[in-house]
């Protein structure tokens, strides 16, 4: 497999969201509008990368019996870097994400990354694999959020184009579980056609 | 290099120098943010009392003192002043009974009494329904939190009208709105038994 196909196989063929279907509990939480998917789905690719190119390093130096703390404690240590981070540089978005930046931690995407693809790869790959992965996760999230802000309230990414309520239901955890329904019907139909 | 064996000693070794190497981090990016973390703690705060107080010239957060609701808790009090004259209070007052639990507030009285704005600080209440509280409209086109303008709570009861009082809910957010004012009355509370009034 090249890296190119290593990069994008996190967009549509094992998408985390709507393939692999993990980590759908930050998933439902956070798409509540495009702009906090996309948030989210950026926090958690940084914690992806980072805690993929760390355990690769540090594969042959941690014991298998072992593996699975030593792998929590990078991904926890990398997790609480962003939330500092955030806190300091964008305390907005931080105040909207909120709980959900410390629940990357128990993100099933980062440790079955680590547990899977990182600690069997080299480092350069599991680099590529990470920021494939976050970045499906983020497209995942940003359309999610998109369409459940556009049904919803009628606007996208905070910018009104009807006015009234819009289909109240999306914006609720119900529209959540719906969208996120039909949005891994069409995935899974792009690619049944493709294979 | 070969696996490391999973024997007791390499264990130990390994998760403690893993640990160490991630403290180690931490501490540095703890260091690192813990000043931009307070100045925009500071910020978001002056900002607030910015919103809800007339124009003042003093530092409000240096002059901050506490005063009791009458429910057994205290609430942060912020006075203004523009010169030596003061021209309000800003008050930090919170429920836990949004639909969500709490929500925080920063409420701003005139000497007299009288509501001069209100700004939620946290909230996590349901969006597009109890978020509604939060904007601030325009004389055109009023939001729900614009209506305690100007609006002296010992003549205006802070409750909705599906309660008996004179609020207009937030469409499809009778809890938030209950809470709102329910947030509103615990800062007059507090400064009406403080004796500012």
């Amino acid at each position: 497999m090249s890296q190119l196909q290593n990069f994008t196989k996190g967009f549509l063929k094992e998408n985390p969201i709507l393939v692999l279907v993990l980590g759908t509990c930050p998933t439902l939480a956070t798409t509540s509008s495009a702009i906090n998917g996309l948030g989210m789905g950026l926090a958690t690719t940084f914690v992806l990368v980072g805690s993929n190119v760390f355990i690769a390093l540090l594969k042959n130096v941690i014991p298998d019996k072992v593996r699975i703390p030593a792998f929590i404690v990078v991904i926890a240590t990398f997790v609480t870097i962003v939330d500092l981070v955030m806190q300091a540089y964008v305390p907005s978005l931080y105040s909207t994400l909120g709980i959900f930046i410390p629940l990357i931690v128990v993100n099933c995407i980062v440790l079955g990354r680590a547990e899977a693809y990182a600690s069997k790869n080299t480092v350069w790959s599991s680099f590529v694999d990470g920021a494939g992965m976050g970045f499906g996760f983020t497209l995942a999230l940003g359309v999610l959020g998109s369409i459940r802000e556009l049904l919803g309230t009628g606007s996208i990414m905070g910018w009104k184009f009807i006015e009234g309520d819009g289909i109240l239901v999306f914006i609720l955890a119900p529209g959540a579980f719906i969208a996120l329904g039909y949005l891994i019907a069409i995935v899974n139909k792009i690619n049944k056609s493709k294979a | 290099m070969a696996k490391m064996q999973s024997s007791l000693k390499n264990m130990v070794l390994s998760l403690t120098l893993i640990s160490l190497g991630a403290s180690a981090a931490l501490g540095y990016v703890y260091e690192f943010t813990k000043e931009p973390i307070e100045i925009a703690l500071l910020n978001k705060k002056i900002e607030a009392i910015k919103q809800v107080v007339p124009e003042f010239t003093n530092n409000p957060n240096d002059e901050m003192f506490m005063l009791p609701t009458g429910e057994g808790d205290s609430l942060e009090v912020y006075p203004a002043r523009n010169g030596e004259q003061i021209v309000g209070y800003a008050i930090k007052s919170y429920t836990n009974k949004g639909f969500s639990g709490y929500i925080g507030f920063m409420v701003g009285f005139r000497p007299d009494g009288t509501i001069f704005n209100i700004n939620v600080l946290e909230q996590k209440e349901t969006p597009g329904l109890g978020t509604k509280m939060v904007p601030e409209g325009t004389p055109d086109k009023p939001e729900f939190k614009d209506q305690f303008r100007d609006k002296d709570p010992s003549s205006f009861a802070l409750k909705v009208k599906k309660d008996g009082g004179p609020v207009d809910a937030i469409t499809a957010a009778t809890i938030s709105s209950r809470a709102f004012c329910d947030g509103l009355q615990r800062a007059y509370n507090a400064f009406e038994k403080g004796g500012l009034k």
